[in-house]
């Protein structure tokens, strides 16, 4: 029998067990159950509440930035200050709450700084045609030397009247014992999923990592959008860098040092292009997952924390050649 | 009655005569063929009428209403759609996304307004239908062959009603079967009642599908002629100067 082109038109290309075998993020997530259910039966210290409670809440401030870096990434951007942002969010956070403000004000300071650095990337990016790369690594100095000029380069640990107030907003756990930060992460990743797959906005975005000259002759403000991404981008590392203030409790100048370079990882294992146009919000936490899962394992394993970086840098080579593997498949 | 009239539009750039004084007028449902080599002034003149320059003499009016354009983005609300060269396809979107792109359909109210994915992937399928073209809404555009990536294209077009057609070397990169489903494409168009503009390079083409022919040399219209009265060596003379006017 010929196949009509009714038929043809509403016929699906792929099943759905198909995508989401073909998917990174799933087999990423498949090494990550597969390396918890070994460490639980290889080490006695592993699967106890006290880890869990640890690795979900390490996990968090690594996974919260990198939902927000998945939107820069797949707009085909980059955003390379986010731990120098988070460090100075949360050092006007402690500077303002150790002068005697409330936390509010030191939380609306500290969000409004992020805010104030996103836009300032964006608009240089968008609007000046700066490489993305070029600003904010500019940033990335910039805001980490404001840190230090906001402290005089101190340690800041006490937070004024609100102080517990803080440290139980990031150190607490409020629901069924599960740590705070996990909740925010949880909320944000779910918020950040629906914006990619369910707005306007968040269908603006892939277009723009997908082919910036179409977006534009469509009519899609791509500029606004950029600068909106790159916002994002700082408010997640800002929001990261107020629940980290609660949790660790003082602030110095050299949290979230290096801190980019995890993030980035982190998105990119969990199956975001660089070259744009690919990611998703639970790829992002999953990445952030992954690293921290091997983190973990060796310390419990006790393997030299030397080989940390051997290991991360394997599980980024790795994710990706899954990736590649697929697209030669593809493209034969 | 015309649905675009140009009257002796005019554009330079500096001290450049890109087109100098041209005069046509586009009918519903009637295929125009516009011809010309590289730097006749061919795309300067799509590019006023889409929007993207003004002219700098001369008047155009639409529906016997003079046009006056800012921004590419009038164009479309005046309808008036382009099929750009390079098709301005997103890759790693789907065929329904491409088509709607820019004017996403959303369901809800206020601010909690999400795409309505069902709705645009239904009537992305009927405009494929109408066309003719094997083409799936939730295929990604990175898949397909270079026709289906023009019925995608074309597809836009269809979206509102419009009421012409400028499209840009549609038939440049893609293989001889594709031309086919290209023309039939055009065909479908025009059958819509739509003034299609063919802008290209290809002779066959243009004789196979377009209803008139305007040749432009040098920033001048040099022949504008029913295609059954002219030959594709005449329109190859006039094109290269050998014939100077018709």
């Amino acid at each position: 029998m010929a196949i009509t082109l009714d038929q043809t038109i509403s016929q699906k290309q792929q099943s759905w067990a198909a995508k989401v075998l073909g998917s990174q993020t799933f087999w990423v997530l498949i090494a990550v159950i597969l390396a918890c259910i070994f460490l639980a039966f290889v080490t006695d210290s592993f699967a106890t509440t006290k880890n869990l409670y640890n690795i979900t809440r390490n996990v968090t401030f690594v996974a919260i930035i990198a939902l927000g870096m998945t939107l820069v990434i797949i707009t085909g951007g980059i955003d390379l200050s986010v731990g120098s942002v988070l460090c100075l969010c949360s050092m006007v956070l402690a500077v303002v709450m150790h002068a005697g403000y409330s936390i509010e004000v030191g939380i609306a300071a500290a969000i409004g700084t992020a805010l104030v650095i996103g836009a300032f990337n964006g608009i240089l990016i968008a609007y000046l045609d700066f490489p993305p790369f070029v600003v904010t690594l500019g940033m990335l100095s910039i805001a980490r030397s404001l840190a230090m000029v906001a402290s005089n380069n101190t340690v800041v640990f006490q937070f004024g009247p609100d102080h517990d107030k803080l440290l139980a907003l990031g150190g607490g756990a409020w629901f069924f014992g599960i740590a705070n930060p996990v909740l925010y992460m949880i909320v944000l990743a779910l918020f950040t999923g629906f914006v990619l797959r369910w707005t306007r906005f968040g269908r603006y975005v892939f277009a723009i990592g997908g082919n910036e000259h179409a977006a534009t002759l469509t009519g899609v403000p791509v500029r606004k959008i950029k600068v909106a991404v790159y916002m994002i981008s700082a408010l997640s590392a800002g929001i990261a860098g107020i629940i980290q203030t609660g949790w660790l409790g003082a602030v110095t100048t050299n949290i979230g040092a290096g801190m980019e370079l995890q993030v980035i990882a982190a998105a990119v294992i969990g199956g975001a292009n660089l070259a744009g146009g690919v990611g998703t919000a639970f790829g992002a936490i999953i990445g952030a997952a992954l690293i921290e899962v091997i983190r973990n394992s060796l310390g419990l394993l006790g393997i030299n924390a030397f080989w940390q970086g051997t290991f991360i840098g394997s599980a980024i080579v790795l994710a990706v050649l899954f990736d590649r593997i697929r697209n030669f498949r593809l493209s034969e | 009655m015309a649905v675009l009239e140009l009257a002796n539009i005019s554009k330079h750039f500096g001290a450049i005569q890109a087109v100098n004084d041209v005069s046509f007028s586009l009918e519903a449902g009637q295929v125009v063929g516009l011809m010309g080599d590289n730097g006749a002034g061919k795309s300067t003149l799509v590019k006023m009428i889409a929007g993207n320059f003004r002219p700098s003499h001369g008047t155009m009016r639409l529906d016997g209403a003079e046009l006056i354009m800012h921004r590419p983005v009038e164009a479309r609300q005046h309808g008036i759609e382009i099929v750009h060269q390079d098709l301005a396809l997103c890759n790693n979107l789907t065929a329904a996304a491409n088509v709607f792109l820019g004017r996403e359909l959303r369901r809800g109210f206020g601010p909690l307004r999400v795409l309505d994915y069902k709705t645009m992937y239904r009537r992305a399928g009927e405009i494929f239908r109408e066309l003719k073209s094997e083409t799936r809404p939730r295929d990604l555009v990175r898949q397909m062959s270079g026709g289906q990536r023009q019925a995608v294209a074309i597809a836009r077009t269809m979206l509102s009603e419009a009421k012409i057609v400028l499209m840009d070397e549609p038939t440049a990169a893609i293989s001889v079967r594709q031309v086919a489903e290209v023309l039939n494409l055009i065909r479908q168009l025009r059958d819509r009642g739509i003034a299609v503009v063919l802008i290209s390079h290809r002779m066959p083409d243009v004789f196979t599908v377009a209803d008139r022919v305007i040749v432009m040399r040098r920033g001048r219209k040099v022949a504008d002629k029913p295609i059954a009265l002219s030959s594709p060596e005449e329109v190859t003379g006039l094109i290269t100067g050998a014939i100077e006017q018709v």
